[in-house]
């Protein structure tokens, strides 16, 4: 049994860490609101590119000269995972789900994986496992812009057309809801581009369409715009998730704290009161005993 | 039917406009006027002076490479960066022009051979376009060199 000092403490120490759980919770919450609304606001762009690639990357199927060399599919001899993750802690279980997905997953390839690692808590863990690192990205903060992840796609693309990586696979904590966060393993390189509903619709598109300079040039253009656009669109989604699992772990820490600082305001009441009791038993024990 | 021009970037959406009478874009075969009834078109875009106009009105924007899709009178602006007259800083263009041509003159003169020469001729390209599209708005509509009077 805790003295009465002691409890009063802890309740002190208790409310304290309530204090700070609580405003992270707020900070959180209002950074998630703007980390959902940028993810919102690259959706438009990144749609239209989905809809164009689908239309354009159809064709050259069966003339191995007219395709890129991102769309081609070639003998995989390394592998590599572009793992994104948060810098910080203090968001519940998301950390250790990506990296325990990002894991396993490397663990199941046949082939040797290089990890490229963007966020403090995914380089950590593959530094742990002594895996290896061809670059690392940390500190974009809790708004990456497009200019941050620049330097992340180039890295990519180059590694990728020098043949020191055959495929290239992305992990991210996937944002579902504010509640739900997937880690989420997705082919980045070479490009699977998206399915038109039929060949019908991608021939259709195609005739449809004035290009220029020519359809060649467009795909051109858009393939490493792709890249870049989904490797964006990952680390908005990080941020995002980043900022709802700490609102959320954080809520849950807050409740918590109350809950036990009300547990240990009832002990501390009963221990005073029973001090009281004893005090007041004492006295009157004395009172009595000078009576006689 | 006027048109509907929507001007997007990977980040952000910058502009929905709708019963617009003519846009200009610097498409990479040249610079192309879109009128309303414009065929289906699908066109890489070079770095340069974006405008269009609603009656008296126009909004000028500068834009750094990008895609543009016509189709059915809308007009899907894909800019890889792209900024609206109004929002462009003066001072930080002039102040970027500055550097690069600095970058430029010390390369050209041999005295810094880590310069990227390339990246250097591009970022002066950028602050010229920013430049020309912040004080063309400062001088008002209808100044000399406006393009596309209808």
């Amino acid at each position: 049994m805790p003295t009465i000092r002691q409890l009063k403490r802890r309740i002190g120490s208790v409310k304290n860490t309530a204090k700070i759980t609580n405003a992270l919770q707020l900070v959180a919450a209002s950074k998630m609101r703007r980390a959902q609304d940028r993810a919102a606001q690259s959706r438009p762009y990144a749609e239209k590119l989905r809809v164009v690639l689908a239309g354009l990357a159809t064709h050259g199927e069966g003339d191995p000269e007219a395709t890129h060399p991102l769309l081609v599919s070639r003998p995989v001899k390394n592998v590599a995972v572009l793992h994104i993750t948060p810098d910080r802690g203090l968001c519940g279980g998301l950390n250790s789900n990506v990296n325990r997905s990002a894991g396993t997953f490397v663990a199941m390839q046949h082939e040797p994986v290089s990890v490229i690692a963007v966020g403090k808590k995914g380089r950590d863990f593959f530094v742990r496992a002594h895996q290896h690192l061809i670059a690392e990205f940390t500190e974009l903060g809790d708004y990456p812009t497009q200019n941050e992840t620049m330097g992340v796609s180039r890295i990519v693309i180059d590694d990728y057309m020098n043949g020191t990586i055959d495929r290239v696979y992305v992990s991210f904590p996937d944002f579902v809801s504010t509640a739900v966060q997937r880690p989420t393993i997705r082919q980045l390189l070479p490009i699977e581009p998206p399915q038109m509903d039929s060949a019908d619709a991608a021939s259709a598109y195609r005739q449809d369409y004035i290009f220029e300079p020519s359809p060649e040039v467009v795909l051109e253009r858009l393939l490493p715009r792709y890249i870049e656009m989904q490797i964006y669109e990952a680390v908005l989604q990080t941020a995002a998730s980043f900022q709802s699992a700490q609102m959320v772990a954080m809520k849950n820490a807050t409740d918590n704290a109350q809950d036990i600082t009300r547990e240990l305001t009832l002990t501390y009441n009963k221990a005073r009161q029973e001090q009281i009791t004893k005090e007041l038993l004492d006295i009157v024990g004395g009172a009595a005993a000078l009576e006689d | 039917m006027p048109l509907t021009v929507e001007i997007v970037t990977a980040e952000r959406i910058l502009r929905t406009e709708q019963g617009v009478d003519v846009l200009v874009a610097p498409g990479s075969e040249g610079q192309l006027a879109i009128l309303p009834h414009h065929a289906a078109l699908m066109t890489t875009l070079d770095s340069g002076e974006l405008l269009f106009r609603r009656g008296q009105d126009e909004s000028t924007f500068a834009v750094t490479g990008g895609f543009m899709e016509v189709l059915h009178d809308r007009v899907t602006i894909l800019a890889d960066k792209a900024e609206a007259a109004e929002e462009i800083d003066i001072a930080r263009a002039e102040a970027a022009r500055a550097r690069a041509e600095e970058r430029l003159r010390r390369y050209r003169d041999q005295a810094d051979r880590d310069i990227d020469a390339a990246r250097a001729a591009a970022a002066l390209q950028r602050s010229l376009i920013r430049l020309r599209v912040a004080t063309r708005r400062r001088r008002g509509p209808g100044a000399p060199g406006a393009a596309g009077r209808p």
